[in-house]
């Protein structure tokens, strides 16, 4: 058995990471309410978002916090490019053709970073990556905790985004009754590519929160999309609390199971979520569509 | 089916067979095999996903098992490489047939069931990379003896042909599933599976039927895989590489159609090669040449290579007549 004390900081790591994880699952949950679609592509565009924010820092030496101001309007601006005029068109509107256009992407991104880049590994150097802010007996990272809060703060937004604003209605309008919104003078072509923007933008945000604590090549996408998958299906596919909550959830659990088998295994605890959620209860913990 | 449903087919193995002594040279003839050897994996998932409609995106689990189970046997038991084929067709639909009642039995479909095939080969994956039996991460590594007992040749073009003949064998199996009544309750199954249930298909077993096949077919893409190059490893046997790769070739080709495979992984790492001729030997882009194949292929021909070819055919034959 192991302290208390490294439990609970496991625990609070665990939560912390789950933070994070949960606002990549809040963008694929998202598209997957509107759009009804699993975006494939989402761990590449997360790539793409992390060499945004190494490019900027790398080239001018921008802070990874402060381009958020930059990253996350161009982030917006390629997922809302990406659906309107290349999983939109070439899909044909058929689920099956959704899923292999965005396979496609996938691929495209992650080797086109790769030709690039190569497959190196780049970090940032930032001189607060390893600061740490003590609560009581356990020593907490900075930038995770800063990581957990945005979090928070981008869910808060993001609920006023979509309850309290006329695009927010739309959105709301084209995920419940496509017809009937179009009818009654909704552009679903529109809020569907603003919504893949949303959920893109997102994922610049956790660009931003990840580099100083992460490091980036053409596949750390990769390493988040099968967790955000994990946590969207255990969440219900496109429950926004579900993301969050979800998040969480596999935060502590990826945590404790890297402390008692190990890192090569801790992995395994999830997909073996993963697998059980969809073989017994796909409609996830706190989704009421199946 | 008659000879003639399958002449087609023998005769395009038969240009496929002559190849290699037509003088091609060793790397060449490498590519070839290689090509072959995934051909072999698309195939596989040809029939679950182009004839039933069933996407998985985790058709490593069944390659790794093909290929995990014959080095297994030979290192770690000492047997001989074909009763570790054999093993390898096996174990292959006995993963195929489990995976598969755990999902259909679930209902799962579409998107639902390429996600938990996913998760199924990186379970695999990630055990296979921990587990001591499967060589750890350190990977297996077959004794080279060659000869034909051991499945391996000092003559490289007698691979190709062993490979070509089980491509072959799964060529005029795909044939017979556009012929037979099981291939066309398999794709009553793709149209609407609610209605084939009505009409007394008994869904479920067809679609088990097409897995344990499709699983098998790939399984023995492993074996040849891991019979080949000698070697393998977790992320080599399990990743996700083949499992894109299986699916890429069938749908560029022709999806649920018997040549699709065979022809789009000829044509695919045909277009990748020269893609790295030209680029140089920049990493990565005879892959984004494959992704913007894959959706040219779904936005502008939706049936493939083979799709295209029948259009124009057709049209040519029209054009004639009218005339």
């Amino acid at each position: 058995m192991f302290p208390t004390e490294i439990l609970l900081e496991a625990l609070l790591n665990g939560l912390m990471t789950g933070a994070i994880y949960a606002l990549i699952a809040l963008g694929l949950t998202l598209v997957y309410g509107v759009l009804h679609i699993i975006n494939f592509a989402h761990g590449a565009l997360l790539t793409c978002a992390m060499f945004l924010v190494w490019g900027g820092f790398a080239l001018v030496g921008l802070d990874p916090y402060v381009a958020l101001l930059p990253v996350v309007p161009l982030m917006f601006a390629l997922g809302y490019g990406v659906q309107r005029w290349v999983i939109g068109p070439a899909s044909h509107g058929e689920d099956n053709n959704i899923l292999l256009v965005t396979l496609g992407l996938s691929i495209i991104l992650e080797n086109a970073l790769l030709a690039v880049f190569r497959s190196d590994t780049r970090t940032l150097q930032t001189d607060y990556a390893f600061d740490v802010v003590p609560v009581g007996p356990l020593l907490l990272s900075t930038p995770r905790l800063i990581g957990a809060a945005a979090t928070l703060v981008v869910t808060g937004l993001l609920w006023l985004l979509l309850n309290r604003t006329d695009t927010g209605r739309a959105i709301r309008a084209v995920a419940h009754e496509k017809l009937g919104a179009q009818l009654v003078g909704i552009d679903v072509r529109h809020i569907y590519a603003v919504t893949f923007g949303i959920g893109t933008a997102c994922l610049g945000v956790v660009a931003c929160l990840l580099m100083p604590i992460f490091y980036v090549n053409p596949r750390s996408g990769g390493v988040f999309v099968l967790v955000a998958f994990t946590i969207v299906v255990l969440g219900g596919m496109g429950s926004v609390p579900g993301a969050l909550l979800g998040g969480l959830l596999i935060g502590v659990v990826e945590s404790y199971s890297a402390l008692y088998f190990g890192d090569s295994l801790g992995q395994l605890g999830i997909f073996v979520i993963f697998i059980l959620v969809l073989l017994f209860r796909p409609s996830g913990l706190f989704g009421a569509r199946a | 089916m008659t000879l003639r449903d399958v002449l087609p087919h023998l005769g395009f193995l038969f240009a496929l067979a002559v190849v290699p002594y037509l003088g091609v040279s060793g790397p060449t003839l490498n590519f070839l095999i290689a090509v072959l050897i995934v051909a072999l994996a698309a195939q596989g998932w040809n029939v679950l996903g182009g004839f039933g409609g069933q996407y998985s995106f985790g058709h490593a689990a069944f390659f790794g098992s093909g290929a995990y189970a014959t080095a297994i046997l030979q290192v770690q038991l000492g047997w001989g490489a074909w009763v570790g084929l054999g093993a390898s067709l096996v174990v292959g639909a006995i993963v195929g047939l489990a995976i598969g009642f755990l999902s259909f039995r679930a209902g799962l479909r579409g998107s639902y069931f390429a996600l938990v095939t996913l998760a199924f080969a990186e379970v695999l994956r990630i055990v296979a990379n921990a587990a001591g039996f499967t060589g750890g991460a350190a990977g297996l590594l077959i004794r080279l003896q060659p000869g034909f007992e051991n499945l391996q040749f000092a003559d490289r073009r007698h691979f190709y042909l062993l490979v070509l003949g089980f491509v072959g064998v799964a060529l005029i199996l795909s044939r017979w599933l556009e012929r037979s009544r099981f291939g066309a309750h398999l794709v009553a199954v793709r149209e609407n599976e609610e209605a084939a249930k009505a009409l007394g298909v008994d869904t479920l077993r067809v679609k088990l039927g097409a897995i344990a096949l499709s699983a098998a077919i790939t399984a023995c893409s492993g074996c040849l895989y891991a019979q080949y190059y000698l070697y393998i490893d977790a992320n080599v046997a399990y990743g996700t590489w083949i499992s894109v790769e299986a699916l890429l070739a069938p749908i560029v080709g022709g999806i649920g159609t018997a040549f699709g495979p065979l022809v789009g992984a000829l044509a695919l790492h045909g277009v990748g090669e020269a893609t790295k001729l030209l680029a140089g030997g920049r990493p990565g882009l005879d892959l984004v040449v494959f992704g913007g194949c894959l959706i040219l292929a779904i936005a502008f021909a939706p049936r493939g290579i083979a799709g295209l070819a029948a259009r124009v055919l057709q049209s040519r034959s029209a054009a004639r007549e009218g005339r």
